[in-house]
């Protein structure tokens, strides 16, 4: 078929590219049917709202409609600011943050410990005990909470008890918030976080123990030596995205262990925003108050995600 | 492997100590819920039961039983879970599938598309607006849509796809004249069970556990999800229970509070035994999705 004719043809559509392009779409339709639920889902339920959160700069009324509603610039951003409990949700949001960072070494030690249990049986026991926790819901998380530690009738206080000590109504004390919070979320996932260390351990090449062992390594030695450098790459990727997370609080946890005695501790951005704008009504000042905690997100992931890349060169994207 | 050094074994003896002081911290609170939900409540809130079950009654578990509160939250429960798992499919498999496939164009362009909403997000209230503006405030589809789909779904089904789905396979069907649809339902669907369990399973259990999106999007009790039947009766009562020990009006609250101490252990079983059960077995699926996940990662 290579006549001349044809030549000029196919020199013609490779000057135009598009053409070519749009006959390979029109081949693969179906392909691009089948994405189409996905795209409209999140046109949707993704970008639609992006397009919302311009109220953050109007006053939005209901009946004016996003689009109707007066434009106010940065009014609300500056009351936000400017209030005086501006600092005590924005450190509360970043205290809680930090404590969490400061356990991410928990089911890291916990992989590195697993992996050294040498019967098979035993270490799938383990594994299925500690991963259980990780499927109890926020609610009935926070009922264990709020059971075990009630100052009149919770197993804590009556073990404290036995050694003589005043109940502590620990719920209601700001001082033990974030501690409870924290270390709930830990009990919750200290196994079911070491899984993916856990699967980078399991790739480490067994020549280099028994090279090792022969040198007369310990095993304590050839965890640090071997095992440690070997889940480093998995450490860091999950490290940039805990870091870029720092904002985004399981606030709905949060939300359900708060309560008037324990808020000013645990008033973080998220709860402040679902009570003013939810349960007050005021949607364009929380819309806001979220934009800005968005954006302050997406600013950390990327400036995490270059540090990352410049200084390891492990990297998100 | 020749036998164990002096070091080696003190190491081991330290480990193996680690390990069980692990296993005993995280089964306690569960074992000390299923002993207490079966216990006297006087005994139970006095200390005086600790990790057997004492003096034990079931009168916990009548009680949850008939109450139709707990009864209708289940059923909601699961009429959400398994909708919103039938079209969380829809939406993930079809789209998954055909961004799997080499040689689209603009299929980087659409990853992007869906990546980005990774990193943004309009935030709480505009989404509320949004689903309030759409008319679905107390009905099903609130439960069901705002979170049928996320990146992170997609990223793990397509690498499934790509590496499960052999190539040749696919060209072999195109060759013989095959759509892309009679592919993607008759060869490839049959092939991907197991993506379809863990997907199924992640977004069950997310349903399964949710009350967020009920507390703001539904208003009619009738259609509480289990969660918020029992936030109302785990944290609320409890609480203002607590609270009130200190003040006045104590009577009001005494009844409610015997009750509320009798079931609540029981209903903390009621709600999470079914996934606890079942977990151990789907064990293995549940792990792969997370490993799938972290490979594209």
């Amino acid at each position: 078929m290579a006549t001349k004719a044809g030549t000029e043809i196919e020199t013609i559509v490779s000057v135009k590219p598009s053409a070519k392009v749009w006959k390979k779409m029109k081949k693969k339709w179906r392909l691009y049917a089948m994405m189409v639920p996905a795209i409209v889902f999140f046109a949707i339920f993704n970008y639609y709202p992006m397009y919302g959160v311009i109220i953050a700069f109007k006053e939005y009324s209901a009946s004016a409609g996003i689009l109707g509603s007066p434009w106010v610039g940065f009014d609300h951003f500056e009351r936000f600011f400017n209030a005086y409990y501006f600092w005590d949700i924005l450190s509360n949001t970043l205290l809680i943050s930090a404590y969490q960072l400061a356990m991410f070494p928990v089911p890291i030690i916990v992989a590195l410990s697993m992996n050294e249990i040498k019967s098979s049986m035993f270490k799938r026991f383990t594994q299925t005990i500690t991963y259980a926790p990780h499927f109890i819901s926020v609610v009935v998380m926070t009922g264990m909470l709020v059971a075990f530690l009630s100052p009149s009738t919770g197993i804590v206080n009556n073990f404290l008890g036995l050694f003589g000590m005043e109940p502590i109504a620990f719920l209601a004390e700001p001082g033990w918030f974030k501690t409870i919070f924290v270390q709930s979320g830990v009990w919750q996932n200290l196994g079911w976080s070491a899984i993916i260390y856990l699967a980078a351990l399991a790739g480490v090449n067994p020549e280099l123990h028994e090279a090792a062992t022969v040198d007369g390594a310990t095993r304590f030695q050839r965890i640090l030596h071997i095992n440690i450098p070997a889940v480093l790459p998995v450490i860091v990727i999950l490290l940039i995205l805990e870091v870029g997370n720092l904002m985004a609080i399981a606030f709905e946890k949060v939300y359900l262990l708060q309560n008037p005695l324990n808020m000013e501790a645990s008033d973080v951005i998220q709860t402040f925003v679902y009570r003013s704008g939810l349960l007050e009504g005021q949607y364009s000042f929380s819309a806001a108050v979220g934009l800005f905690n968005s954006l302050i997100s997406l600013t950390l992931l990327v400036t995490v995600n270059y540090i990352a890349k410049k200084t390891t060169n492990n990297s998100l994207w | 492997m020749k036998r164990e050094s002096a070091a080696d074994k003190v190491f081991i003896f330290f480990n193996t100590l680690f390990i069980i002081f692990l296993i005993a911290i995280v089964i306690y609170p569960l074992l000390y819920i299923v002993s207490a939900s079966i216990s006297n409540p006087t005994l139970v809130n006095s200390g005086e039961m600790w990790l057997f079950p004492k003096d034990i009654t079931f009168e916990g578990f009548e009680r949850v039983f008939q109450n139709a509160d707990i009864w209708n939250g289940y059923k909601n429960t699961i009429i959400y879970t398994i909708s919103g798992v039938l079209v969380h499919l829809f939406i993930l498999l079809p789209c998954a599938y055909a961004t799997s496939r080499k040689d689209i164009p603009f299929k980087k362009g659409i990853m992007w598309f869906f990546l980005f909403t990774m990193f943004f997000n309009g935030g709480l209230i505009p989404t509320y607006l949004l689903i309030k503006d759409l008319g679905m405030i107390n009905t099903t589809w609130a439960m069901i849509l705002p979170n049928a789909l996320g990146v992170w779904s997609i990223i793990v089904a397509r690498a499934f796809f790509q590496q499960n789905v052999p190539n040749e396979l696919v060209e072999a069907a195109e060759m013989d004249g095959a759509t892309d649809f009679y592919i993607f339902f008759k060869l490839v669907l049959p092939l991907s069970t197991p993506i379809i369990a863990v997907m199924a399973l992640f977004h069950g259990v997310g349903l399964w556990n949710q009350y967020f999106n009920a507390l703001m999007y539904l208003n009619d009790s009738s259609m509480y999800p289990l969660q918020l039947v029992l936030r109302e009766i785990l944290i609320l009562n409890e609480m203002s229970v607590d609270m009130m020990m200190s003040g006045q009006n104590l009577e009001s609250f005494a009844e409610q509070a015997r009750i509320a101490d009798i079931i609540k252990y029981a209903v903390m079983i009621v709600s999470a035994l079914p996934l606890l059960i079942v977990y151990p077995f789907l064990q293995k699926y549940f792990v792969k999705g997370v490993l799938v996940g972290s490979i594209k990662e």
